[in-house]
């Protein structure tokens, strides 16, 4: 049994030794902000934080994460509404599908958290490793901006 | 988690509080032999209540078969048919892509969902609108000329109201569209031309479960496949029996040379299709022409056919004459999730699937072949997926869980690609070659333009066909890939944008259209524009430069339509084209293109800067301008046009799929690498509205002005002419080398 904090709340799953944390909380805790992307570390769509670290959901494995604190999209959302970061990215219409968006504001998050008035540079640096396909780059950059001025 | 998907047949046809639904839409339907032709989408679908349902409970419903792809089409026409019905965002509910509910809208493609679906709504949505005025003056004892609505309330002359909600008992929308309707005026209309935020973002921002690969139904099995180590590989051996007796296993799946597996959890489905692959021993074949080789290989190929032609009568011997080719690779849609579905065999024979395809219709008819079932028989219900940009592996994922689910009656399997499979399997975007020649005379006036187009095929949809999912060639007796053709005109698909859009005095294009396909190919966002786009609008670069005529004005000097003009004169001026000061090693460029040559106009306009130590491109800003017609969404578009431009960039500066003669090498990220945030440029589009003017589509216009803008731009900069896709370091600092 796999016991962890997951946005906030104790959770323990009965999941084999080898399960990657995505696939846990995919398929075992039905916990789907975030995504699989490529299985590889290479796009960024699973990226959770634990204990305010982003990492790589797809390729780290469920056991590292017991006994910590796992926050994804959802646990970012402030009694059941959108937190300042994620309305930025909704009045940005940072998007197009969206797909990657997961892992997008997980890195901004956590990027904010250590630095909250970050430069464009300081936001593209920080996002470079999370792949997006629809050219949404620049409103998502707009979004953090927003965001950062806000708080 | 799942609340949004509700997966039992009940319940999705489950429509309380509706009256006079209209489900039976034959694909044939005669339609009236006089009045006026019916727009759009309803020419096929005629039935007034295939689009609308009133309900009387305050709500009304939007049905339609175009889906959300991430381009935002579901709000744009949902704001359409709002304004028209006359109703408010909160009362009318949308349903799209299902094909037990929707209209068959065909493909979602084109850019084709507001030219033909926004059309079809709004016209339904007046027709509909003037039937209740007409209940209402009968209630009401008005005249129905007088009746104003807003927010589903009518008003009389007289002042007395009545809802919608209140006329449904008399409501017959099982009657077809008469194409006869007076449209509000602009001045009622509270959502078009508004950006209004997209109903599936919030969603997508807050990690509610709103895509496919989201989808966990009660019960849910996981299925996986083992794909052949090259294309036309056959199975000749392999262990299925050791496959079976792995934990979890509940079923595999051997058909022909299908390989797949359904097991309890995700992780044993994935160990399962691992022992099978390993376990398969294949009959390889070595075909394939090779990364390097395809152009010479196309080249060879291909029947010869004249499609355009103009004869030059006047004018003398041109003062230059040049001639050149221009090169695009394979490009991958390279959706960020991979494709993935949901498949459920109920108890009533029905395959019911949940997929992202852009064609829920014909794709649901050639599964149906595929399974041996009537069409009836299966349904696909459109749930969204990552951004696909065409015909990614959508469809094949649907078509490859319903083989699965077949294994495991009753259970929903959900099947989700692993990266190499997506990469290795999906239809690319075609390889081209664009021959250019051109003359101009001593005035810098083109008088000769030649254009040759070389390319595999750029349509094999599922169109109704098994032969055309990836699971139809394996599957014994496999089904055979139906021949593709190449598109006619006006929107061609080789050939889209082949004919140049300026005013030469004399205009020939042929194309040499190759059906072999070496590499399995299909739909990518623009079709052939963006490979002719970039070659055209090169070659008027050579051709001005030629002349010592400024790209601008070049272009401007043949062109005589205003609208055209007019995006390319709005790009120039957004850029600062006439005050730009160059500077060592940087330069500009400018691409200009009216997509399909019929619909939306952009232009775009580049500053870059080459390194030619190292033969980097730096894209340092772009601006576009753009005329879709009407707008309806203007940050829709700008979304559209900005994706696009930074899309092309992407391909034109880093992508190729790379293959050697047996298989696909470009595998994942790694070897196919895409643009990242520190090299997208600040983008800028500027808008031209043009109230009461056809919606023209946006999703495809800027790809190919965006290469050839960077294209132009490199040469400005360092005077070095890119004319094989991608333009990466080795080949710019190559270019430069050769010309020092």
């Amino acid at each position: 049994m796999l016991s962890f904090k997951l946005n906030g709340q104790e959770v323990s799953v009965d999941a084999p030794g080898d399960a990657t944390l995505l696939s846990v909380l995919n398929n075992d805790l039905d916990e789907y902000g975030a995504k699989f992307g490529c299985g590889l570390s290479q796009c960024g769509a699973c990226t959770v934080l634990i204990d305010g670290d982003p990492v790589r959901s797809c390729q780290t494995s469920a056991q590292s994460a017991v006994g910590r604190s796992v926050t994804t999209l959802i646990g970012l959302m402030v009694d059941n509404q959108p937190s300042k970061l994620q309305q930025a990215f909704i009045d940005e219409q940072a998007a197009q599908c969206g797909y990657c968006l997961s892992g997008m504001i997980i890195v901004a998050q956590a990027l904010l958290d250590r630095n909250p008035s970050p430069t464009e540079s300081e936001i593209r640096s920080a996002l470079n490793a999370n792949l997006c396909r629809c050219g949404s780059h620049n409103r998502i950059v707009r979004a953090v901006i927003r965001a950062s001025q806000e708080a | 988690m799942n609340a949004p998907f509700s997966i039992t047949r009940r319940n999705l046809l489950k429509t309380t509080g509706f009256v006079a639904l209209s489900f039976a839409i034959p694909a044939e339907l005669g339609f009236a032999q006089d009045g006026p032709k019916l727009p759009g989408d309803l020419k096929n679908n005629p039935m007034l209540g295939a689009w609308f349902r009133i309900g009387a409970d305050g709500k009304a419903t939007l049905l339609i078969g175009k889906v959300e792809l991430g381009q935002g089409a579901v709000t744009a026409m949902k704001q359409v048919a709002a304004d028209e019905l006359g109703v408010n965002w909160d009362q009318l509910d949308v349903i799209s892509g299902d094909t037990a509910q929707s209209p068959n809208e065909g493909t979602t493609a084109g850019s084709q969902s507001m030219p033909n679906g926004a059309v079809a709504v709004r016209q339904a949505a007046a027709e509909i609108r003037e039937i209740l005025y007409g209940l209402a003056a009968a209630k009401l004892g008005q005249p129905a000329e007088s009746m104003k609505v807003e927010d589903g309330t009518i008003t009389a002359a007289d002042g007395s109201t009545v809802t919608y909600w209140e006329l449904v008992d008399g409501l017959d929308l099982e009657r077809e569209a008469t194409g006869k309707a007076t449209f509000r005026p602009p001045s009622d209309y509270k959502y078009i031309g508004q950006s209004i935020t997209r109903l599936d973002i919030p969603a997508k921002m807050t990690g509610k479960p709103i895509f496919v690969q989201d989808m966990k139904p009660e019960g849910t099995l996981f299925g996986a496949v083992t794909r052949p180590p090259t294309y036309m590989a056959k199975l000749a051996n392999v262990d299925l029996a050791a496959a079976e007796s792995m934990p979890g296993v509940v079923a595999v799946v051997r058909n022909g040379s299908f390989l797949g597996v359904v097991a309890e959890r995700w992780e044993q489905a994935q160990a399962a299709a691992a022992a099978l692959n390993n376990s398969a021993q294949w009959e390889v074949e070595k075909v394939l022409p090779g990364h390097d080789g395809i152009h010479d290989w196309l080249q060879e190929k291909g029947e010869e056919k004249e499609i355009h032609k103009i004869e030059r009568t006047e004018g003398g011997n041109p003062e230059t004459v040049l001639e050149a080719t221009f090169y695009r690779p394979y490009h991958m849609h390279g959706s960020i999730g991979t494709s993935a579905a949901v498949a459920q065999l109920d108890d009533s024979g029905v395959m019911n699937i949940w997929t992202h395809s852009q064609s829920v219709n014909p794709t649901r008819d050639a599964i149906a072949e595929l399974l041996g079932v009537d069409a009836e028989k299966v349904r696909c219900i459109h749930t969204q997926g990552s951004g696909c940009y065409g015909h990614n592996m959508a469809d094949d994922a649907a078509a490859d869980a319903a083989l699965l689910a077949r294994a495991a009656p009753g259970k929903p399997v959900k099947l989700q690609y692993t990266r190499a499979q997506e990469h290795q399997w999906e239809p690319y975007g075609s390889a081209m070659a664009v021959k250019v020649k051109g003359g101009v005379d001593a005035d810098g006036k083109v008088l000769d333009w030649e254009v040759d187009i070389w390319s595999t095929p750029h349509g094999t949809r599922p169109s109704g066909k098994a032969g055309n999912l990836l699971a139809g060639r394996y599957v014994d007796p496999p089904f055979e890939q139906p021949e593709p053709r190449d598109g006619g005109p006006p929107n061609y698909a080789a050939a889209r944008n082949g004919i140049a859009p300026y005013d030469f005095a004399g205009h020939t294009v042929r194309t040499h259209f190759v059906t072999e396909m070496p590499v399995r190919v299909s739909s990518t966002r623009g079709l052939g524009a963006y490979a002719n786009v970039v070659a055209i609008e090169s070659f008027m670069d050579e051709l001005a430069n030629a002349a010592g005529v400024d790209p601008v004005e070049f272009r401007l000097r043949h062109l005589s339509d205003q609208r055209a003009r007019d995006v390319i004169t709005a790009a120039a001026a957004a850029f600062g084209w006439d005050n730009f000061e160059k500077q060592p090693h940087r330069g500009r460029g400018i691409g200009y293109a009216r997509y399909k040559n019929y619909a939306a106009l952009t232009a775009v306009a580049m500053e870059v800067e080459v390194t030619p130590r190292n033969g980097r491109v730096r894209v340092l800003r772009a601006v576009a301008a753009n005329d879709s017609g009407h707008i309806v969404s203007p940050d829709g578009i700008k979304n559209q046009i900005e994706g696009g431009l930074i899309q092309s960039l992407s391909w034109t500066l880093k992508e190729e799929v790379k293959f050697d003669d047996t298989a696909v090498l470009s595998r994942d990220w790694a070897s196919y690498p895409i643009i990242t945030f520190s090299e997208v440029p600040p983008v800028e589009v500027v808008l031209i509205d043009r109230p009461g003017e056809p919606y023209l589509g946006t999703g495809e216009a800027s790809q190919g002005p965006a290469g050839a803008a960077l294209a132009n731009a490199i040469f400005d900069a360092v005077g070095v002419r890119l004319r094989r896709v991608p333009f990466t370091p080795d080949r710019v600092k190559s270019a430069i080398d050769n010309k020092a």
